[in-house]
């Protein structure tokens, strides 16, 4: 899958290249790319190192359990029968608190977890993969609070407040959710 | 508002940590090594997509493709230079941000193209690769609506970013 998007870029890049003329900037480019690469990773390291002692910290304190608490409300509305099973709604609760504090590392393990303990009940009930579908759109539409890598690369090109973006980035995260979520319910109803 | 609310959350987070006697030096000196080996996992995908996109910049296809696409986004709101950025984002995170951080560096942070970027980032995911992990994983073979479902929240997403700033920075 990867090979081939950048199988695309490359060849793409050197067609156009040829035909603008412009092979030069192309070979300067891989040396170039492959610097802001280092000072991209340098512009974003330090903050997320930052947020993952932070995470550390609210795990060990508890804080992390806290929040995910007030999402059972959520996960109830969304996830309905399959909330009352106590392993699922953790798995649940966990990997969307996670995706809220924008740490996709720590999201992507839980989701795990609450995909094959969803994909179980589904099973055992004889019913189709609806849960773990729509735990999959919930993820790949990404609800975050904190989007601090973007604002990390926003800092490090000296905006002036790198965290101004924070009620468009809301706004638009919730928005995408709640349309990823309509259009599973929607396609579950099509797809019969 | 916003130049509170970071400050304010960590300062909260340490002194929660601190009532509920967390070491907190250790706590944070282990989640920050954590930190760290996420930078090392995330870099070679970083280098090799950065390195692809540069090329990619340079030899004016993106331009173009955005010079192409602008007449249809702008009424929507959308920049053309975050247009490619909208196209890269369902396949790859990494190189998302490449061509994201490209954009914020070349039209400037708080200009509406740089915001734009900005916002697509922090408000979408890497779809397909989020699907292949949790299809992989389970060993569904068929993940029926998941893709479609996502990409229009993706597109949602987009749309949104658009607007948002609009609306919410002026």
């Amino acid at each position: 899958m990867m090979s081939r998007v950048l199988v695309f870029l490359l060849a793409a890049a050197l067609v156009f290249g040829a035909v603008t003329g412009r092979m030069g900037q192309v070979s300067q480019a891989t040396i170039s790319g492959a610097r802001e690469a280092v000072r991209l990773l340098l512009s974003i390291g330090g903050s997320l190192c930052l947020w993952s002692g932070l995470m550390e910290v609210m795990d060990r304190s508890g804080l992390s359990r806290t929040v995910a608490r007030l999402l059972r409300p959520l996960i109830r509305f969304l996830f309905r029968e399959d909330a009352n099973d106590a392993e699922a709604r953790a798995a649940l609760s966990q990997n969307m608190s996670a995706n809220l504090l924008g740490l996709g590392s720590a999201a992507t393990p839980a989701g795990l977890r609450a995909a094959a303990r969803l994909h179980t009940l589904a099973r055992q009930q004889g019913r189709g993969d609806d849960s773990v579908f729509l735990l999959i759109v919930l993820n790949t539409a990404s609800l975050q609070l904190l989007p601090t890598t973007v604002a990390a690369v926003r800092a490090s090109y000296g905006a002036r407040a790198p965290y101004d973006i924070l009620p468009a980035v809301w706004l638009a995260s919730a928005v995408s959710v709640a349309v990823g979520v309509l259009a599973a319910r929607l396609m579950k109803r099509w797809c019969r | 508002m916003t130049d509170y609310l970071v400050p304010a959350l960590m300062t909260g987070i340490l002194l929660y940590g601190l009532a509920r006697g967390v070491d907190l030096y250790d706590a944070m000196v282990c989640g920050i090594r954590g930190g760290l080996s996420t930078c090392a996992q995330i870099f070679p995908a970083i280098l090799v997509m950065l390195t692809a996109v540069t090329m990619l910049r340079a030899s004016g296809a993106v331009d173009l493709l955005a010079h192409f696409l602008a007449p249809l986004s702008e009424p929507l709101g959308i920049p053309g230079p975050c247009l490619p950025l909208a196209l890269l984002r369902p396949f790859s995170g990494s190189g998302a941000l490449s061509v994201g951080s490209a954009v914020i560096a070349e039209a400037g942070p708080d200009s509406t193209a740089g915001r734009v970027a900005a916002v697509m980032l922090g408000s979408s995911e890497t779809s397909f690769y989020t699907i292949a992990v949790y299809s992989a994983f389970l060993g569904l073979k068929n993940t029926r609506y998941a893709l479609p479902a996502a990409l229009c929240a993706d597109l949602a997403a987009f749309l949104m970013s658009g607007l948002a700033v609009r609306l919410l920075m002026g």
